[in-house]
């Protein structure tokens, strides 16, 4: 699978996230760091695209989002939701290439 | 079938009303035809705190019948109705409007009646007595045309009497016969003191006054002469010189009853008639008649689990009437012996002439048990000794240490709780023992608030909270919870700390914060309340790059975002005044991105439907428009609510709208631990539910009343009167120093009316910390006010302003068009978010406006 450029880091905060539409999916990306991570953006309990508005941060070992609406957590590294383990969102590959933040879909 | 059982409870006061609330719990009402009849025009209403009448003059404010008692639980209530005879032998009692009720069991709860001296011009006009809601309309009424009031008798009721009136703006003079002021509960010493902090409040106290005569009055309505020939006078003459048992009813048909009044009753509160049944202050048991509501609750307690068929074997078996209270301001407390008549019994003395406080404890001859106490100035103690005397538990070596400052500043010589029987009663005003809390904390109660819901305990007098405290704590350790207060796992401390560190520290990042006081990244919990600490203490544009990433979401997007990804827009609306113009330029605003648009609770308009691309360009509109942010979205000031006031109002006396809008303009965007709301009406009939609000103002003839802490919502609360009659500028003085208080101390997203309900010590502390700066904190939160207000900022200008926070409003980070997945359908005639089944049909979608 090919890497696509979505945009620059310095487009997305410091430890926070920008919404992104790649290939119509919309994505959820997050700056932890100099690191980025990628979600869908599709919160899947109130099914609102919402994720990339969410606090980022850790719970324990695990980098996690907290969703905007009702405030679970879900991890930025696997999707995995840390509240209900039969609840997970997409998670695709992201990295930074000189400045550019792309993403495998 | 049998018929049920007829019970007649005769006299509807506090007493009668704890009678049928006992029978009502017992889940047995319905095995009874119960009739409960009163001769005052309104069923029971809480009598101890008559004086709170003054407050609101609004009789519903003493009401304890909850709403739907009557009808839910099958009883009959007669109000205005007297009970006049009582036929033994028949079982029928008769009343003043010549109806007859028979009964099987007969419940008499007819209190006291006050006791006027047989002097002389005793029943002149405006001569008046202090019992029901009807007396103080009276004196209210009378005080109108009158400058000088006097109240016959010191004590404890008289000095509430004196109160009301010296608020009532007359001169005030106190008459009493002893040598000092409440000679029953406090002694010499004790009574000294009260009468200094009494006069400091300019009213005039009279002892050792034996009135012979009154008569007209030269420059008043009255001349009062006493035996030492000296003359008062008064306009207004209250008499509260002792109560007298209402027997009446036991006299006329021939019950046993005590030689200086009182119905006999035994240990189960039987008359000398099986079938009837006497409680409260009319009841005479062991020759002594219980002045006080807690002993007359018990009584009702006892009788009705006797008229169940006693299930519970409760027993009447005397009470202490010890007693803690608020007069004129001064606190006062008499337990036991205070006056060291048991043979051999010793005192300790500690006076402080410069603070104003006297203590003083008697103890048992071998120095082991405290006997009694009296306390003026400084009843905080009180707990503690009650414990020790009521559960004769051992005292300290030095027993003087209990009541001696701690200038070492080490730990007062305190009783440890562990000290205490389970049967030990912690609240006397509602029975609550230390076993039934420790059982609501078995059961799940972490905190006061929590026991107080459960448990009924500290919600009376409030004497107890902090003992109640205590054993809450003790018992938590003892069940191995570990009480953690930390806000998270990225912070070992309370926000209360965090603040402090943020404050002191003048740390102005959470990067900085996190890497002095916490550790990893932080999470949902801590980043908001950090954001929030910050902007309380340093007011920085909330999404600087350095707090942009903390806030929640509504704040982040200044906005408040609904279930499907879409944020409504709350412009300002101070007071809830909007010109037509305004009005005008919202509806444009709203009708050109079709925003759904509905009138809120706080008297403004909300917007919905608005994606985050259309936020910048809607606040563009509306800003040229003159508005400015609501913060709807912000724990901070919401809204302040107000009716018209005397601008346009027939009944207003002072402008509400005025007030209103000065408030919301100065505490504007002041971020909180919770969401703020206000209110001001401009009269008594509080038509802006000022009473419902964290800070409630009522305008008054003379200024303002401020109330505290109130709450609607989930968890109602009235709010506390906190002060009366103050002008603009204190009102803003005290607003100013409590929100600071409350954005020091409180948890996160802990409202104010949950705050009060956990805050040791409550309104009483609350005051002297805001009113008396007991702390010393008042300048400092003076200048912190100050200082959020000179920096205030509408987010939304600075945002709109400013392209690179603009850029943070886009959709997609990489294309410039809309989340085609919101859709709306249409619903009496606007918008609203379409269902996941309407999505799945694709009926009638509406995108969103371009």
């Amino acid at each position: 699978m090919s890497w696509t450029t979505v945009c620059s880091l310095d487009d997305i905060l410091p430890n926070a996230g920008v919404a992104a539409l790649v290939n119509d999916t919309q994505i959820a990306l997050f700056r932890v760091d100099d690191k980025v991570y990628a979600l869908a953006n599709k919160d899947p309990f109130s099914n609102a695209n919402v994720l990339s508005r969410g606090i980022v941060g850790n719970l324990q070992d695990t980098l996690v989002v907290a969703s905007p609406i009702y405030k679970q957590h879900f991890s930025l590294e696997a999707g995995t939701c840390l509240e209900d383990d039969t609840v997970s969102v997409p998670c695709y590959a992201a990295r930074t290439e000189g400045g550019l933040v792309q993403v495998q879909i | 079938m049998s018929n049920p059982q007829r019970l007649l409870i005769v006299g509807n006061g506090p007493v009668g009303h704890q009678f049928l609330e006992s029978i009502v719990e017992s889940g047995k009402a319905g095995n009874f035809d119960i009739t409960v009849i009163g001769e005052e025009p309104r069923a029971a209403y809480d009598r101890v705190h008559l004086t709170a009448w003054f407050e609101t003059r609004q009789a519903e404010s003493l009401n304890m019948v909850a709403e739907g008692f009557y009808a839910n639980n099958g009883i009959k209530a007669q109000t205005s109705e007297k009970v006049v005879s009582i036929d033994r032998a028949a079982k029928v009692a008769t009343t003043d409007l010549g109806n007859t009720y028979p009964y099987d069991k007969l419940i008499l709860s007819t209190g006291s009646y006050p006791f006027v001296p047989p002097v002389p011009g005793h029943d002149r006009e405006n001569c008046f007595v202090y019992r029901t809601i009807e007396d103080l309309e009276a004196i209210t009424a009378a005080a109108q045309n009158a400058k000088v009031g006097a109240v016959v008798g010191g004590g404890l009721l008289g000095l509430e009497a004196a109160k009301a009136i010296m608020d009532l703006g007359l001169q005030t003079h106190v008459i009493e016969f002893a040598p000092r002021l409440m000679a029953v509960q406090v002694d010499d010493g004790g009574g000294n003191l009260l009468r200094r902090k009494i006069e400091d409040l300019g009213v005039k106290v009279h002892t050792q006054k034996n009135t012979q005569n009154i008569g007209d009055g030269e420059n008043c309505l009255h001349k009062l002469s006493f035996a030492d020939g000296e003359e008062l006078e008064t306009d207004i003459l209250v008499f509260s010189a002792g109560i007298r048992p209402q027997d009446a009813l036991a006299h006329q048909c021939a019950l046993e009853v005590g030689q200086r009044g009182g119905i006999v009753i035994n240990n189960n509160c039987q008359t000398s008639d099986d079938d009837i049944y006497a409680i409260g202050e009319c009841a005479l048991w062991n020759q002594r008649i219980f002045g006080l509501i807690a002993p007359g609750w018990d009584m009702a307690r006892v009788a009705a689990d006797h008229v169940l068929g006693g299930i519970e074997g409760k027993q009447f078996n005397g009470a202490d009437m010890s007693t803690k209270l608020k007069l004129m301001g001064v606190d006062v407390a008499s337990i036991g012996d205070a006056h060291a008549n048991t043979p051999g019994a010793k005192s300790y003395t500690y006076i402080n002439e410069q603070t104003e406080v006297y203590k003083k404890i008697v103890v048992s001859e071998d120095g082991k048990h405290l006997l009694g106490s009296v306390l003026v100035g400084d009843a905080e103690d009180y707990g503690n000794l009650l414990q020790f005397a009521l559960n004769k538990i051992e005292l300290p070596e030095h027993p003087e240490a209990m009541i001696l400052p701690n200038l070492d500043g080490s730990a007062s010589v305190g009783l440890g709780v562990d000290a205490l029987p389970d049967v030990a009663q912690i609240c006397s005003c509602n029975n609550v023992s230390k076993g039934d809390i420790c059982a609501a904390v078995q059961g799940g109660a972490m905190t006061v608030g929590d026991l107080k819901a459960c448990t009924k305990a500290a919600t009376t007098c409030g004497g107890c909270t902090a003992l109640v405290g205590q054993v809450l704590n003790a018992e938590l350790t003892k069940l191995g919870v570990e009480v953690n207060t930390d806000l998270c796992e990225h912070f070992p401390y309370t926000r209360q700390e965090i603040y402090h560190l943020v404050r002191v520290g003048e740390i102005k990042t959470f990067d900085e914060l996190i890497s002095k006081h916490g550790k990893g990244k932080g999470c949902d919990i801590c980043k908001p309340t950090a954001a929030s600490i910050f902007a309380s203490c340093w007011n920085d544009y909330i999404l600087e790059t350095s707090h942009a990433g903390l806030q929640d979401t509504n704040d982040r997007f200044l906005a408040n975002m609904q279930n499907n990804g879409t944020f409504s827009v709350v412009p300002r609306m101070a007071g809830g005044e909007v010109t037509p113009d305004g009005l005008i330029a919202v509806g444009s605003v709203a009708k050109k991105y079709n925003l759904y648009t509905k009138i809120t609770g706080g008297q403004r308009v909300d917007l919905f439907g608005a994606t985050v691309d259309q936020l910048p360009l809607i606040w563009k509109e509306l800003i040229d428009a003159g508005f400015e942010s609501g913060h709807a979205y912000g724990k901070s000031l919401r809204t302040v609510k107000s009716c018209v006031g005397s601008t346009w109002c027939r009944y207003g006396v002072q402008d509400s709208v005025g007030q209103a809008i000065d408030l919301e303009n100065r505490y504007k965007g002041l971020r909180s631990p919770h969401k703020l709301k206000m209110a001001v009406s401009g009269c008594t009939r509080e038509c802006a539910e000022a009473q419902s609000k964290d800070v409630g103002v009522i305008a008054t003839e003379k200024g303002w009343n401020l109330y505290l802490c109130g709450n609607g919502g989930m968890k109602p609360r009235h709010a506390d009167l906190f002060a009366s009659d103050i002008d603009t500028a204190t009102l803003i003085k005290y607003v100013d120093r409590f929100l600071m208080f409350y954005v020091r101390t409180a948890d996160r997203l802990q409202r104010t009316s949950v705050w009060m309900e956990n805050l040791e010590g409550g309104l009483d502390y609350l005051r002297k910390v805001i009113i008396d700066d007991s702390l010393g904190i008042c300048d400092e939160l003076e200048a912190e006010m100050q200082h959020v207000i000179n920096s205030y900022q509408c987010e939304w200008k600075t945002t709109i302003e400013n392209e690179e926070k603009v850029k943070q409003f886009r959709s997609f980070v990489n294309a410039e068009q809309g989340d085609k997945e919101i859709v709306f359908v249409q619903e009496r005639g606007q918008i609203r978010p379409a269902t996941d089944e309407e999505k799945r049909l694709n009926s009638n979608l509406i995108a969103v406006a371009s």
